[in-house]
């Protein structure tokens, strides 16, 4: 086990997939500096500034371009440095990447992971900040994934730039500095995740909280919470929406007849949604309490902190929406 | 131009040219059959015929290798067949039926033979551009001596993948040909009411991208041109390519185009690339019969692909859960 940060995990993951596959390469705005983060720092030293390759600012063509080549045999990651603006390529992600492979019969693939950091960060207000992750998983063709922790961030990158799969991979700008233990490299290659697996990341009895990205670590602090207050909640993260695991959530609200999700991102038509609404088509009868959801208002996100505020999910918020769910069945 | 008066062509080279002839043929007849199924409700969709317009793809594709790359447009079974793609999958995939280049799926807007080069049409006008500046980057990476040819029309000079892509293949030093087929409309409307500045030439040069302009009704400028300009691109230098041309037809097959005087249409009529073709090689000494012959044969071909086409079953239904994804696999589990 190394301890490292959530960026220092995905900067090994794409560095040990470009050494493993000479095919992968990255491209973005400013990555041979580094990247807006410094996600990339010092893979242009190693690799070279074609394969880690700077770009105009041209979102429309880094995506366009990386479906071209991604066509051509090789496999493109692309940086579009805040999922905000990814929405200048939406043409080239969900008309075109997500669609090539089935329109045109399966003659071609489009192995592209388009990177695109999410989530509220130091009142950077409404063009830096959302979590647009529903959107993405609504289209037939891509694969979602929302890494919560550094030792995802490596499994779940490999597991992406491996894909065959055009995958929309969202980072959570403000866990770049969070650390966690990553299981060390088997031979330079390290652990590759399963796409499509959802974790238990604490176990109980009383109330399953389904989460993904920065929002996990709030419902894991509000499970703390409500074991001293004699409630065990269950934990689970579910890594990627699609695809999400059915299995693992309904396994777990089976047992607790509980459902609370917990997001970031708008909960109207939020990803919550999804799940809730499949937990209550298929599990209506195991149910103790009705589902429910916590996620922003439907408002942009503000720049003051006491605006921005209004959209976050708080611990206590969770502690409290629990505590009601278990209060009925009381 | 519609007349008797060209000088007599002695060094023409017949045997490329009578090769373009039948090319452009071929490309006619496809065009009437589909639109004639169009007609009979056996092409079910939209489609968007290329007639007048033969002349630039026969002429720009004829210059390409097999394992050259193409990227197609709304308006592109002309370059489709020009870079070697069958007449009877084609047709398969207009009239939705098995056996079709993309197994009904597409239609003729996403008509694509990647076993050729040709990566696609594209239902989404420009967006071709930035996929085409990839293909090339990717050949780029890979050390390859492919060239990448990208055509569109002159309504997609005004969407924004024009600027980046053309900017993208200056700034990485790309292989690839840009073909505007400039055939005057923007789906309905004159492109130039809806243009600022000069054009298309004029913002490829503005981005670096040296631009060739000829005329697209005439297949010997077109081809020599593209000719030249290939060899550059395949050094590794973009080109840019305008070709006058004229849409004879309306944008889709049941646009009557009514927004245009027929006096200008049948004017158009008298510059009929493949007539022109066909005087030329007439002047250089070809029978008249013999071309007559290719003009048959040609018309027999697809004739033949739109019959053998209508003969052919629908895909199986379960064709509609195949080459979604991998992962997520809507055939494991659907929800």
């Amino acid at each position: 086990m190394a301890v490292m940060t959530y960026l220092e995990a995905g900067k090994l993951a794409l560095a040990e997939e470009m050494r493993r596959d000479p095919l992968v390469w990255a491209v973005g705005e400013d990555l041979g500096r580094g990247g807006v983060f410094g996600q990339y720092k010092g893979l242009a030293e190693e690799f070279g500034h074609d394969r880690i390759s700077d770009a105009p600012i041209s979102e429309s063509c880094i995506m366009g371009a990386a479906v071209g080549a991604a066509m051509m045999g090789t496999r493109p990651v692309v940086e579009m440095r805040f999922s905000d603006f990814a929405l200048c390529a939406v043409d080239e992600l969900v008309n075109q990447a997500a669609k090539a492979r089935y329109m045109f019969g399966g003659q071609t693939r489009v192995p592209l992971v388009v990177r695109e950091p999410i989530g509220i960060w130091r009142s950077s207000a409404a063009q830096h900040s959302q979590s647009l992750e529903a959107w993405y998983a609504h289209i037939p063709g891509l694969v979602v994934v929302v890494p919560s922790t550094p030792a995802d961030n490596r499994a779940l990158l490999k597991a992406a730039i491996r894909c065959d799969d055009p995958v929309v991979y969202m980072e959570h700008k403000n866990l770049w500095g969070l650390e966690g233990e990553v299981p060390d490299s088997d031979a330079g290659v390290g652990e590759v995740a399963e796409l499509g697996k959802a974790r238990v990341l604490r176990e109980g009895a009383d109330v399953t909280i389904v989460s993904w990205s920065a929002a996990v670590h709030s419902a894991l602090a509000a499970a703390g919470s409500l074991a001293g207050r004699g409630l065990e909640a269950e934990v689970v993260d579910l890594r990627t929406l699609w695809p999400w695991d059915r299995e693992t959530v309904m396994a777990s609200v089976r047992k607790t007849g509980r459902l609370l999700v917990v997001q970031e991102s708008v909960s109207v038509a939020g990803f919550g949604a999804e799940v809730a609404a499949s937990v209550a088509e298929t599990l209506h009868a195991a149910l103790k309490a009705p589902v429910r959801r916590l996620g922003a208002p439907r408002i942009p996100i503000s720049y003051a902190p006491p605006l921005e505020d209004r959209v976050r999910v708080t611990e206590e918020m969770i502690v409290a929406a629990a505590q009601e769910m278990a209060a009925v069945a009381a | 131009m519609p007349s008797g008066e060209e000088p007599p062509v002695t060094n023409l080279d017949i045997e490329r040219y009578r090769e373009r002839f039948r090319q452009m043929c071929r490309i006619r007849f496809f065009e009437e059959e589909a639109i004639a199924a169009a007609r009979d409700k056996l092409v079910l969709g939209a489609i968007h015929p290329s007639i007048g317009q033969e002349a630039v793809a026969a002429g720009v594709c004829g210059n390409l290798r097999r394992s050259d790359i193409i990227l197609s447009t709304h308006r592109g079974h002309g370059h489709t067949l020009a870079k070697g793609a069958e007449p009877l999958p084609m047709m398969r995939e207009l009239f939705g039926r098995d056996g079709g280049y993309c197994q009904g799926k597409g239609g003729s807007m996403h008509i694509a033979d990647f076993s050729v080069g040709m990566l696609g049409a594209n239902g989404v006008v420009a967006a071709n551009i930035n996929i085409a500046a990839g293909a090339a980057h990717a050949i780029k990476l890979k050390g390859g001596d492919e060239v990448v040819v990208c055509f569109f029309g002159d309504g997609a000079i005004n969407r924004g993948p024009f600027l980046e892509g053309l900017n993208w293949a200056g700034v990485f030093k790309l292989p690839i040909l840009f073909v505007c087929e400039d055939n005057g409309f923007a789906a309905t409307t004159r492109t130039k009411a809806m243009t600022a500045g000069a054009g298309p030439a004029a913002r490829a040069e503005a981005l670096g991208i040296p631009a060739s302009e000829v005329d697209g009704n005439d297949v010997v400028s077109v081809d020599e041109t593209a000719r030249e300009l290939l060899d550059t691109v395949r050094r590794g230098e973009p080109r840019f390519l305008v070709a006058r041309t004229y849409r004879l037809t309306g944008h889709t097959s049941s646009d009557a185009a009514a927004y245009r005087p027929e006096e200008e249409v049948k004017e158009r009529w008298l510059n009929d690339p493949i007539e022109n073709c066909r005087r030329l090689l007439e002047a250089a000494g070809v029978p008249a019969a013999e071309l007559t012959a290719l003009h048959e044969a040609a018309a027999a071909e697809m004739k033949e692909a739109h019959e053998a086409a209508k003969a052919t079953d629908w895909p199986a239904e379960a064709l509609a859960y195949a080459d979604v994804q991998d992962v997520g696999d809507p055939r494991k589990g659907a929800f």
